[in-house]
């Protein structure tokens, strides 16, 4: 009897106003973000990065769905996301020429529903293992649409792809939607509204049984739940989210062509969704943002900036398997049992401490690359080349000493300021154990 | 009235070598039964065909009269039987709450359902919390499963084996490496949740055993060479040569 | 026509010899540790283009014995400093830092060597044609490339039967931890079996280089076909690669070759589908162009059909 009253009084839930500011809080306060983010950053580059971006959220955290939420590693997501754009534009083509009343705002569900119907095709032969197999299924999926684009040239358009024109579609209150400031807000709300319900999803039975099949599929069975079942409906819905990417995507080029089906793009989203972190709805936000950010700017900076990627890539599996998301969250235990005084007295200082030393190794690292870059195949255009705006010879001894020194050098003083980063750690879980002990 | 289990000659072959060799054995509604054996006698294989995680080479398998022989585990748990693992088996980085959550919704009829919100269904939240003060791990629920100690890592298996509200109950060695006292702790919940239930259980400790069971069956080389109350299973020779030794304890 | 179909079915042969080459690497590596390695196919791109290098050198026969060794050795290093770290993360981790290794490694293969193709040729003393078949010569060199294939197989499947080696290697395959814990040094065993397999992937690269294309996109190009032969044949399954290797190499060779499209099927009939619509794309295609994406084809039927592949067992 007791036990039944105690039962009830802990799960009856008075209006809790402050849990639900925090959570509806946090998405009004990113819808802010997205409406007031062009007038901060004003420039047209700017405009066009962030509406990059924004198709590339959407689009890592539909891939999310598959690996950070099931735990299916997928090679060839770029497929229902290139499908996705190639619906779109087909749709856009034959709504301009035939002038009928579809707004191109509504666009990204013909992707979404391109996405939804090839995740079922595909997803139900697909989904029938886990694990490694479905990797290797996935990638081989991949390369059979990828290659498939040279065969139906009247879908694909062959190498050249198909283009289209946003501005002759019906317009709305006199929207052409040619400015890019207009596609960014159209882009913006259209992952404003698949981030809300892409993390809805998370907090269904659904939602939640994925994550049990991600963690023990042999005994989500045993509580009655087949994982192929569940695995083809995150499949399917992981290929819808990814179709409204593509169209997206489409609206945004006015063009596609068959590299959107491609390994490459099915690289790049799985980079950075594990970049960012996988264990948290977050993580490929973070990733989605980053990635894009670096293929707009360093592109621009040096020629082999996909080498840094992948390098980077390798050392998070190495180091960071849970991404930057998780590198941060690591430290919510901290914030949770307010241990304030050693997060930012003790850690943050220690980190700073780590970092100098650190980047100066990078630093040596990126200069010898670099050089070696400039000698194997720029030879022939000289070995002058600027380092950060250094003008430097890289076929002279000096730099390749410097580079030596700034490597070697600072990796031995970074690891030196391992010890104070463990011990403020230890100090750190100190005090979060003398917190738990005092709630309890 | 049908009986719970019904095993109809049941044999498991892996490829020359027989495991199960002609197993029959009828467990009617509502009993506590007991499976004891020397090691490599075929109980957990047992358990595992009945479940539904390895197909029979040959014979029958029958749950409340119906026929299950070859039947997808998931078809035979919503059918009202679960089980519990000898080697732990949760799911190690959800919560102690998120875990007992899972294993109530298929009961609950929310199945792939994604399009309600799981926070806000009541009756999940109240089953859920029920199970969890049952196991004594209510004050553990935000702890990440895989931390646990062993003893609550058992305690949550069996809270996930019967968050789901199942009539049949297998429970596969759930006292193994467990202390006296906590044997005591683990007999009493086994006790309380059994009741109106049908349980099967596979166990080594002799004491959980002879306190616990109504009936004991004893499978030695894939084959039942006994099956009676627990007194006359004490005073057979040839369960005493074969398992118990012949100088046992009263 | 029949000697279409014997140089068909020799070419077809020798494809699919190279291609079990670096599928018994890959399954031997797979089912010992369990890490599917994605980059298996950079390192036959390493062993081409290594292969390529030493023989502007030092020639082709000493490249053809240095650069497997190389690579072997390469790979050796990248299992001791860099897969075993990422083995305690899980197979999903170790899979990715392979996925990241072929990345990097195609990027490096790019910065150094360029994008287009290098001139590695077939060397002057086997350059000659080995025999006639009706009206077509073959290429002695080709004969080298099966008489190697064939010759390491030989050796490899007497290393494996006959040797301590090889005896431990079997038995880790299916036991790892029972091996460890009867005193071999299992992690060692890991590092050879991952340099003999990716050695055996360089070899291939080192006498396929020639015969075909030297290019820095060789990797993502082989890759994904490597991959359908080993989910084809079952996974972990050496036999079941043996026969995947060859029904692909031998399917997809004589696909090439066949100029047959459903149009040509209806010719007689006048009917064609009206121009620029998919029907119209799918009657109009000959064999011999979809035969690149005939090993998806045969994914994709296995699949449905047979999920756990030809000859698999394993359940990943």
């Amino acid at each position: 009897m007791t036990d039944t009253a105690k039962i009830g009084a802990r799960t009856a839930q008075p209006a809790d106003w402050l849990g639900m500011a925090r959570r509806y809080g946090a998405w009004l306060l990113l819808a802010a973000a997205f409406a007031v983010l062009p007038k901060i950053f004003a420039s047209g580059t700017a405009h066009t990065m962030m509406s990059l971006m924004g198709i590339m959220i959407v689009f890592a955290l539909s891939y999310n769905m598959l690996l950070g939420e099931t735990g299916l590693l997928s090679f060839g997501h770029a497929v229902y996301y290139g499908l996705g754009g190639f619906l779109a534009v087909h749709a856009m083509n034959t709504l301009a020429h035939d002038a009928l009343p579809v707004p191109v705002f509504l666009i990204p569900l013909v992707g979404g529903f391109s996405g939804l119907v090839f995740g079922i095709v595909f997803g139900s032969v697909s989904t029938r293992r886990g694990g490694t197999a479905f990797a290797m299924i996935s990638l081989g999926l991949g390369e059979l649409v990828a290659s498939s684009s040279l065969i139906l040239r009247s879908f694909f358009g062959g190498e050249e792809g198909f283009s289209t024109n946003r501005t002759k579609l019906f317009r709305v209150f006199d929207l052409s939607f040619g400015p890019q400031l207009q596609v960014y807000y159209l882009i913006a709300a259209w992952c404003l509204i698949s981030m809300i319900a892409m993390y809805a999803l998370t907090r269904t039975p659904f939602g939640r049984m994925c994550n049990a099949v991600r963690d023990n599929p042999e005994r989500a069975q045993f509580v009655g739940y087949n994982p192929y079942t569940v695995r083809f409906i995150a499949f399917c819905l992981a290929g819808l989210f990814a179709g409204i990417a593509g169209g997206l995507a489409a609206i945004n080029f006015e063009l596609v062509n068959a590299s959107v089906v491609g390994a490459g793009q099915s690289g790049t989203v799985l980079l950075a969704a594990y970049i960012g972190g996988i264990g948290n709805f977050i993580g490929p936000v973070i990733g989605a943002v980053l990635v894009t950010y670096l293929q707009v700017m360093l592109s621009d900076v040096t020629e082999i900036w996909q080498l840094y990627f992948g390098l980077l890539f390798i050392g998070m599996v190495m180091f960071a398997p849970g991404g930057i998301a998780g590198l941060i969250f690591m430290h919510e235990p901290l914030w949770h049992a307010g241990a304030y005084r050693v997060l930012f007295g003790r850690l943050i200082p220690a980190y700073l401490l780590a970092l100098l030393p650190g980047l100066t190794a990078l630093l040596g690292l990126i200069l010898v690359i670099e050089m070696t870059f400039r000698l194997m195949v720029k030879a022939s255009e000289g070995t002058g080349m600027s380092f950060f705006g250094v003008p430097l010879d890289a076929a002279a001894p000096v730099p390749w000493i410097a580079a030596a020194v700034l490597l070697v050098g600072g990796f031995y003083l970074f690891r030196r300021t391992w010890p104070l980063i463990a011990d403020a750690w230890q100090a750190a879980h100190g005090e979060v154990q003398q917190a738990r002990r005092r709630a309890a | 009235m049908n009986p719970a289990i019904e095993l109809v000659d049941l044999r498991k072959n892996f490829g020359p070598t027989e495991i199960i060799r002609g197993v029959s054995l009828t467990i009617p509604l509502g009993e506590r039964h007991a499976m004891i054996g020397p090691n490599g006698a075929g109980k957990s294989t047992l358990f595992n065909l009945i479940s539904g995680r390895l197909t029979p080479t040959a014979g029958g398998i029958r749950f409340k009269g119906e026929d299950i022989t070859g039947h997808k585990p998931y078809e035979i748990n919503r059918r009202g039987l679960s089980r519990s693992f000898q080697v732990t088996n949760i799911f190690p980085r959800l919560s102690v709450w998120e875990n007992i959550r899972c294993a109530v919704l298929w009961s609950l009829g929310y199945r792939y359902s994604f399009w309600h919100g799981i926070n806000a269904l009541a009756d999940v939240r109240q089953r859920t919390e029920q199970i969890l003060e049952e196991i004594h791990l209510a004050d553990r629920r935000r702890i990440q499963a895989g931390v646990l100690t062993y003893a609550e890592q058992r305690a949550l298996e069996i809270g996930i084996t019967i968050a789901g509200g199942a009539e049949i109950i297998l429970l596969d060695e759930p006292t193994a490496g467990m202390s006296h006292a906590e044997t005591e702790d683990a007999v009493a919940l086994i006790r309380k949740i059994s009741a109106g239930r049908t349980l099967m259980m596979i166990e080594h400790d002799m004491g959980v055993v002879f306190d616990l069971a109504d009936r004991i069956s004893v499978l030695v080389y894939g084959q039942i060479i006994a099956c009676d109350e627990p007194a006359k299973i004490k005073a057979d020779p040839a369960v005493q040569q074969a398992y118990l030794g012949t100088a046992v304890a009263a | 026509m029949l000697e279409l179909v014997i140089i068909s079915t020799l070419n077809g042969v020798l494809y699919g010899m190279l291609l079990f080459l670096m599928a018994s690497g890959l399954t031997l590596i797979f089912s010992m540790m369990g890490v599917l390695n994605f980059a298996h196919a950079s390192f036959y791109m390493l062993g081409a283009f290594f292969g390529f290098q030493i023989s502007q050198w030092l020639g082709f026969w000493p490249a053809f014995i240095v650069a497997p060794v190389l690579v072997g050795a390469i790979g050796a290093l990248v299992e001791r400093y860099g897969l075993r770290n990422v083995h305690r993360h899980g197979h999903v981790a170790e899979l990715l830092f392979t996925f990241g290794l072929a990345f990097v490694i195609e990027e490096l293969v790019q910065m150094i060597w360029g994008k287009v193709p290098v001139d590695y040729r077939v060397p002057p003393s086997l350059d000659f044609s080995a025999f006639t078949v009706f009206t077509t010569t073959y290429p002695a060199y080709k004969m080298f490339e099966l008489l190697t294939a064939i010759a390491i197989f030989a050796v490899l499947l007497a290393v494996l039967t006959k040797t301590r080696v090889g005896l431990i290697i079997q038995a880790a395959l299916t036991h790892p931890n029972m091996v460890a814990m009867l005193g071999h040094n299992v992690p060692r065993v890991f590092m050879l079996v991952f340099g003999v397999g990716t050695g055996l992937a360089a070899v291939a690269g080192v006498i396929a280089g020639p015969a075909f294309v030297t290019q820095s996109n060789m990797a993502a190009v082989l890759g994904p076909i490597l991959f359908v032969v080993i989910v084809v044949g079952g996974l972990g399954s050496l036999s079941g690669a043996f026969v995947a290797s060859l029904l692909i190499g031998l399917v997809q060779t004589f696909a090439v070759s066949v100029n047959f499209s459903i149009s040509d099927l209806f010719a007689g009939m006048g009917y064609t589908p009206a121009a620029g619509t998919i029907l119209h794309d799918l009657w109009e295609v000959t064999v011999a162009q979809i035969a690149p994406i005939i090993p998806y084809l045969m994914l994709v039927l296995i699949l449905i059909f047979r999920p756990t592949g030809l000859l698999g067992k394993r359940e990943t």
